[in-house]
């Protein structure tokens, strides 16, 4: 494939490949996202891949793997397209008759079509499932319907027409100015708005080189929605990271991801060896003038590596120490340069603010929080999964709707945001709208959008012990308040569950608490306390109870019961 | 250089740009605490004992002095009863590691803050991880014979005894920066030459 030269090159293309699409051509996707490769789907596309050699089907059908459907807790997820036939919880032994029935025959087979459990009412089409039927799946709505691998397919559903809309069509600061009106806040986890963030690094060090960063270390436990999207759709993000590079002025991009994600590995460094190809990525891109690189780089397993100035030490090659120093890394950044940092999710956002205007992304979400936002649902829910869902959307609706519920006849007991620096709100406040401010008031912040469903069984004690038992091995230790405070938080907490609780507990770890929280070094250290204050704000008497009466109110406490 | 006036405890204070507020109060003769500050290496903010309260135009933050850069107008006040509740809990949390700490500074402070040395449950190992030892082999030494291992609150540090067995004896120029126990840095580098496949840190019950 030769290097695309200008616009109307790329527009050429993609009327190309088009053209190339018979639009009747039944398509079989079938979920590749890491939930559906634990659970056999494998297996699944080599049983199709036979099928189809052994009825000599190559030409009449086509067959991906793609991203995450986001429906997990139902996988192995294949739909058919062009009618969007979606079957659930497909096995090898399916497939055969997949291809003779649905493929051929052109019948959808009811087993493996979605039927409610409660009401029996059945849906054929994806559209149709409750878990996706309310959903605005503005970002990871094309996952199923392309191959990671293959940037024909990207372009196919419209790609980098807004990195080319924003080359040619706009000035470096008309792009900023975008974003900024757009009001586009950061999704990995502050909400700061990312226009002014750009601004930032734009403007500083007149003259010096500038990085732009795509922050793909989701670490904490439950978050799994920019895995799902990144290794899904990897040139989304690559493409609202070239259009951030230009209206910032870098030339050079770095995407800082895990060690231990080898497929999203793969899938990258593909993308961007096509993007380069396609000339998308390196010297003149698209024709337009304007040049910029970017490098992959991998973590080395600590959770504090996420934070930005811990991020940057690690691109450096140093060890993934927090910075103490009181200077933005937008300022003074890798190797002391303005340096960039937003998340997957953020990126994911630039180019349809591009395509369709500020005005058209303002118009989704609530006052203060605009667009749409990836949430990871996981715990005691019958559907977990990744859903996109508009900011203020009520967390009831998240719950029951998309969620489908709490299992077992389980009563909800709490909502658990934004994982061992997150915080809890409690089953009576689920009418609060998905909002960056309102979620804050609680003392229960957003996060990077990962939400841990409780139910009445779970252990708030427990849980608060958990969260710091997991940043106990992810925390560099290098501040006394955190390593310290850290150490004592624990201990005090694990007495608690195995009945050794005393009297002022309570009080030394909001103690402890408040030292921490305004004295550690970094935001991770600052926020290690954020999940227990938030449950000794709603859950108080539990921890009461653990200490006064030797009783775990939940039964979940063994050696209390 | 251009000066900067500003206020350390309602005390008026000239400082010059790249000044740290720790460099601004030890030139007004203002002391404020620290464990992990020697005027010989980089500022590392690890012990956080040094925090004090800034109010930049009418908003106040609690910061590390050792690192905060001065700047015109800027008010610090060294000892409010936040300050003083901080540096105490640092305190007490160090010296369930340190109980015995022969350093004075600790001792010293202990008393001025009113630090209860037996709050938290002991764990002596003598090591309250300011970095002394480590950042002066690093940046003055240049040997980088002892250094930091593990992370989080299993954080240790330990001599690597292939540099260490060369160049250790005859320097020993860490072991009085210690500030609680000069035979720290005696013992951990004795074991890890002595010793050098045993489990790493200095507490042999871990």
């Amino acid at each position: 494939m030769p290097r695309i030269n200008s616009a109307a090159e790329l527009e050429e293309l993609r009327k190309g490949i088009l053209a190339q699409k018979d639009p009747d051509k039944p398509c079989i996707s079938v979920c590749a996202g890491i939930a559906c490769l634990g659970s056999g789907n494998a297996e699944v596309l080599s049983a199709f891949e036979e099928e189809i050699k052994k009825q000599s089907l190559d030409a009449k059908v086509d067959l991906i793997a793609t991203g995450c459907h986001g429906f997990c807790e139902k996988g192995p997820i294949v739909v058919i397209y062009p009618e969007e036939i979606c079957y659930l919880e497909v096995t090898p032994e399916d497939v055969p008759e997949i291809i003779s029935q649905t493929i051929l025959g052109k019948q959808v087979i009811d087993r493996l079509i979605y039927t409610d459990s409660d009401t029996g009412t059945k849906a054929a089409h994806q559209s149709e499932i409750p878990f996706y039927k309310n959903q605005s799946r503005l970002l990871i709505g094309n996952s199923p319907k392309i191959n990671p691998k293959s940037i024909e397919d990207y372009l196919a559903v419209g790609g980098y027409s807004a990195l080319s809309k924003a080359l040619f069509e706009m000035s470096p600061e008309g792009v900023l100015d975008e974003i900024k009106k757009a009001n586009l806040r950061g999704r990995g986890g502050g909400g700061f708005p990312a226009g002014s963030k750009w601004e930032t690094t734009r403007n500083a060090q007149p003259g010096v080189d500038k990085y732009v960063i795509v922050n793909a270390h989701e670490g904490e436990p439950g978050a799994f929605m920019d895995r799902a999207l990144f290794t899904g759709n990897p040139h989304l993000i690559l493409e609202g990271l070239i259009i951030g590079a230009y209206a910032i002025g870098s030339h050079q991009g770095f995407i800082y991801t895990r060690h231990d994600t080898p497929v999203l590995r793969k899938n990258l460094d593909l993308a961007l060896a096509q993007a380069k190809e396609y000339g998308f990525l390196g010297d003149n891109i698209l024709g337009s003038g304007f040049s910029f690189n970017v490098d992959v780089h991998l973590d080395v397993g600590i959770f504090v590596s996420g934070e930005s100035s811990a991020l940057m030490k690690s691109i450096e090659g140093m060890p993934p120490e927090p910075r103490p120093k009181y200077i933005r890394t937008s300022v003074t950044g890798i190797w002391d340069r303005p340096s960039n940092l937003n998340n997957v999710e953020t990126w994911a956002n630039v180019p349809q603010i591009i395509s369709n205007g500020y005005e058209w992304y303002s118009s989704i979400g609530t006052e203060r929080s605009k667009g749409t936002k990836l949430i990871s649902l996981s715990g005691n829910i019958v559907n977990s999964g990744v859903v996109e869902v508009p900011m203020g959307t009520s967390l009831r609706e998240i719950v029951f709707d998309f969620g489908g519920g709490i299992p077992n006849g389980k009563k909800l007991k709490a909502i658990h945001f934004g994982g061992p620096m997150g915080g809890t709100i409690p089953e009576s406040l689920i009418d609060t709208p998905l909002d960056f401010d309102e979620l804050s008031k609680l003392g229960a912040s957003l996060g990077a959008g990962d939400m841990l469903v409780l139910d009445e069984d779970t252990c708030m004690v427990e849980m608060a012990r958990l969260f710091l038992d997991f940043l106990a091995g992810e925390s560099c230790g290098k501040c006394v308040p955190c390593r310290e405070g850290m150490r004592q938080m624990l201990k005090i907490l694990t007495n608690m569950t195995q009945g050794e609780g005393k009297e002022g507990d309570i009080k030394l770890l909001e103690e402890i608490s408040g030292v921490v929280g305004e004295a550690a070094l970094c935001s991770l250290g600052r926020s290690i306390q954020k999940p227990l204050i938030s449950m000794l704000k709603y859950f108080r008497d539990e921890f009461e109870a653990h200490i006064n009466e030797k009783r775990c109110p939940a039964n979940a406490c063994k050696e209390l019961n | 250089m251009s000066e900067i006036i500003m206020q350390i405890d309602g005390i008026e204070v000239a400082a010059e740009e790249g000044m740290t507020v720790l460099d601004a109060a030890q030139k007004a003769g203002i002391s404020i605490p620290t464990l992990c500050y020697l005027e010989t290496l980089e500022p590392y903010g690890a012990c956080r004992l040094c925090t004090v309260e800034v109010e930049v135009r009418g908003r106040t933050n609690l910061v590390a002095a050792c690192l905060y850069p001065v700047e015109k107008d800027l008010i610090v006040r060294t000892r409010t009863e936040k300050v003083d509740k901080i540096r105490k809990m640092i305190l007490e949390l160090l010296l369930a590691h340190a109980p015995v700490a022969r350093g004075l500074k600790m001792q010293e402070y202990a008393e001025e803050y009113g630090a209860d040395k037996n709050r938290f449950e002991k764990e002596p190992s003598f090591c309250i991880q300011c970095g002394l030892c480590v950042r002066y082999c690093a940046e003055i030494k240049k040997k980088n014979a002892i250094c930091f291992v593990n992370k989080g609150p299993s954080r240790e540090i330990q001599f690597i005894p292939e540099i260490a067995a060369k160049e250790c004896w005859s320097c020993t120029e860490c072991f009085p920066l210690c500030p609680t126990e000069y035979l720290q840095g005696v013992f951990v580098l004795t074991k890890a030459l002595a010793f050098p496949s045993a489990p790493m840190g200095p507490t042999v019950e871990e």
